[in-house]
């Protein structure tokens, strides 16, 4: 069996140390007296806890429930107690704090019921739920959640299965295919059914001649189309991008996806937990990790996913010397700001440094153009343009040049004659970029909002204006109504109506104030004595004697001026009844 | 001369004419130097620059009326890019309009709160939530930090608490060389 197989622009060539943890077969972490389970497993999304102190877990017994798109469920990697739900430092480059659920192990390791589901029984966004239920996420490193990667199920033909593991040290891919190459293919077939592909290809690189024996060994024993193929080793192999350049021939452009060309590709570690996920029931509780690098005893380990870096160390015992301790390969890892962290599904292997092994950068010097950088980019970009123009801080220039597409596998500073470490200065120009794009968000949100509001005064103004002049408009038409009004003279109606409608509001606001004098009653003038009550007759008596009395003055008006016949004949007669008196004003010549 | 004459005043009727229908058909609405003035801002809507919210400051700017150097929420990379995007020169954050501070969000006291609304009416973003005489609370995520609703608040329960960094907003810093020391 001949394949033709591609090659990728650029790449490196290292000096792998694979031999010194490849060798050891893969021995199970010992119980730390404490996990710390973060709830949250990558940057993007956090599971919402649901264990609170004091509770009993059992392994495998769910603690963190999926939420949002890019969520998937968090489980006990162990039964013991939850000690309690506190902030910790995370596994990440910030050493920042996130919610994490602590809990002290019981040593019995008793698993939650598991139900073991055959894939093809179920539908297939039940299966994908499955996966995401089981907390099943990439383990290659980035952690990227696997029933999302599955998409939609449509129009990808071909699985790429990634055994490449390019980065130096790192091994636990190796030994996981030696050891349950069985594992893997099976997951890989289910991967295949839910994406609805036609063929897999495992891709390892062949520096591991043992782990490619045993995976052709277990293929030749499955029925269902996975080729095992073994290719060069050229650091960054496992990129996933170049994986399927050299596997298929595919070169995936810029901004595009594997899947716009019918290509996905998992890491070998995330199919053995597909597999479990569904063979076993089993939910994603532990990794293979690496301990590597400045120590006494490497090898690689079943680690639980909260067992903190610090007591895994013990196992590989560091030597004295050991200045620092790198989180993944020595290409792309980054140094661990403090050991209490915990192992998250993300963790491939733990490096222990020292000055002699990984040698501290020396002082960059002024970038020479020489080009080597460019020679090596895996992904064909100019890495000294993006240099400059993110020391620069030109960052839409950087995006220009494609800033997005270096996948950060730092060849480029690992040929760099001048040591300028220029990975750093693009992951300062990417977290701006994203820094900026959030708060251009926030402002387009905030300017809406503010515009929104500014909108909603102005109408909310307008409304009560409007509702004031219906009020007014009511009351008008109700007198208009009740008193027959004059009908207004053609010519003069305009102003003639406006103003009698104000006169006969003005004349109805007195008829209901003397309405209602007229209903109150003075309430002084109950159980009065007698005494009292002659001296009110008097005073009446005296008030009559004068006409002054209610009834006499008060009701008497001056008597109506007679109006002149009409004078001109536009000028309408006045009817009878209404309140004469502007009329009569008016048709005074 | 007469057919120089005609030729002459024919060819400024057409390019007249033409001139005349082009300053129709591609009117601009409205001016787009202030949209990309606004666009710059940082719709914190804040008040400091003396305007009533980021697009009339960006229409003073527009206008010639105010300086670029009046928003202390934009600071010295917003002044920046305004000088950029004007073609002036660029002069430090004028003092008398604030200073620029770290990124703030206000919170309520919660057991604190009367429930008056004077803050929902001074929010300019709408991101307060609360009704008359019911608890008051601010909307995180939507706070533009503008500290309008401090001075309202008339038991002066709410604080403007400095945004705290999160795995998702960390960023990478600014590679720094370091020099060893000679001795």
């Amino acid at each position: 069996m001949t394949k033709r197989l591609h090659r990728f622009k650029g790449g490196v060539d290292l000096d792998y140390h694979k031999a010194e943890s490849a060798g050891v077969p893969i021995r199970s972490a010992p119980l730390p007296p404490r996990l710390i389970v973060p709830l949250r497993q990558n940057a993007r999304s956090v599971a919402h806890g649901i264990v609170t102190a004091g509770e009993h877990v059992l392994k495998g017994q769910r603690i963190g429930e999926a939420e949002g798109v890019l969520g998937t469920a968090v489980h006990a990697p162990t039964s013991g107690t939850v000690i309690e739900v506190t902030e910790h430092p995370m596994a990440h480059p910030s050493g920042l704090d996130t919610h994490c659920v602590v809990i002290e192990p019981d040593g019995d390791e008793r698993w939650v019921a598991l139900e073991p589901l055959d894939h093809r029984s179920i539908d297939r966004q039940s299966a994908l739920n499955r996966l995401r239920e089981a907390g099943v996420v990439g383990l290659g490193g980035a952690a990227f959640p696997s029933h999302v990667k599955l998409g939609s199920g449509t129009g990808v033909d071909t699985v790429v299965i990634n055994g490449a593991e390019c980065e130096p040290w790192i091994t636990c891919d190796d030994r996981l295919m030696r050891e349950r190459a069985d594992q893997i293919l099976a997951g890989a077939a289910i991967l295949s059914d839910l994406i609805g592909a036609k063929r897999v290809l495992v891709g390892i690189e062949d520096n591991k001649p043992e782990a490619i024996a045993a995976m052709r060994a277990a293929a030749a024993a499955q029925a269902a189309p996975i080729e095992i193929v073994a290719i060069p080793t050229v650091y960054p192999a496992g990129g996933e991008k170049q994986l399927i350049r050299v596997l298929t021939g595919i070169e995936i452009p810029h901004g595009r996806l594997g899947t716009d060309f019918g290509v996905q590709c998992f890491n070998v570690g995330t199919a053995a937990a597909v597999h479990r996920a569904f063979a076993l029931g089993e939910p994603l509780v532990s990794r293979i990790v690496t301990l590597a690098g400045n120590v006494e005893r490497p090898g690689n380990y079943e680690v639980l996913i909260g067992t903190p870096v610090a007591s895994l160390l013990e196992l590989a015992e560091p030597r004295a010397d050991t200045d620092r301790y790198i989180l993944g390969g020595p290409m792309m890892g980054f140094a661990l700001p403090d050991l209490s962290v915990p192992v998250i599904k993300g963790t491939n292997c733990v490096l222990s440094a020292s000055p002699t092994l990984f040698p501290r950068s020396k002082p960059p010097l002024p970038c020479i153009r020489c080009g080597e950088c460019a020679r090596a980019c895996p992904a064909e970009l100019q890495p000294f343009e993006l240099y400059w123009f993110a020391h620069s801080r030109n960052f839409g220039k950087a995006q220009e040049y494609h800033l997005f597409d270096c996948i950060e596998c730092g060849c480029c500073s690992y040929v760099c004659p001048s040591h300028i470490p220029l990975v750093d200065y693009y992951r300062y120009a990417k977290s701006e970029i994203w820094a900026r794009e959030r708060e251009t968000r926030a402002a387009d949100g905030a300017r809406e909002r503010f515009e929104f509001r500014n909108f909603r005064q102005e109408r909310e103004k307008a409304e009560k204006a409007a509702k004031l002049a219906a009020k007014a408009a009511e009351t008008k038409a109700k007198l208009a109504q009740t008193e027959t009004a004059p009908a207004p003279a053609p010519t003069e109606a305009a102003p003639q109506s406006e103003d009698d409608a104000k006169r006969a509001l003005i004349a109805a606001a007195l008829e209901r104030a003397k309405q209602q004098k007229a209903a109150a009653k003075p309430k002084n003038t109950e159980d009065l004595s007698a005494a009292t009550l002659a001296e009110i007759a008097e005073i009446e008596a005296r008030r009559k004697a004068l006409g002054l009395s209610e009834g006499d003055a008060g009701d008497v008006r001056p008597a109506l001026p007679t109006l002149p016949g009409p004078t001109t004949a536009a000028t309408p007669p006045a009817p009878p009844g209404g309140d004469p008196e502007p009329l009569a004003r008016e048709d005074r010549p | 001369m007469l057919t120089a004459l005609l030729i002459m005043a024919a060819i400024a009727l057409v390019l007249g004419a033409a001139l005349g229908f082009a300053s129709i058909r591609f009117k601009v609405v409205g001016d787009p130097l202030v949209e990309k003035i606004d666009a710059i801002l940082p719709q914190t809507q804040c008040g400091q620059c003396g305007y009533p919210g980021c697009k009339p400051y960006a229409q003073a700017i527009a206008n010639g009326e105010a300086d670029i150097n009046q928003c202390p929420p934009g600071g010295e990379e917003g002044i920046r890019k305004l000088a950029d995007l004007l073609g002036r020169e660029f002069k430090p954050l004028s003092e008398e309009f604030g200073v620029e501070k770290p990124k703030a969000v206000a919170r309520i006291d919660e057991q604190t709160c009367i429930g008056c609304t004077l803050c929902i009416q001074a929010c300019p973003v709408d991101a307060i939530v609360g009704a008359a005489k019911q608890m008051h609370t601010v909307v995180e995520p939507l706070c533009t930090g503008c500290e309008l609703c401090v001075a309202p608040c008339p038991v002066d329960c709410i604080t403007m608490e400095p945004v705290a960094e999160t795995v998702e907003t960390w960023k990478w810093k600014y590679p720094v060389i370091e020099i060893r020391k000679r001795a």
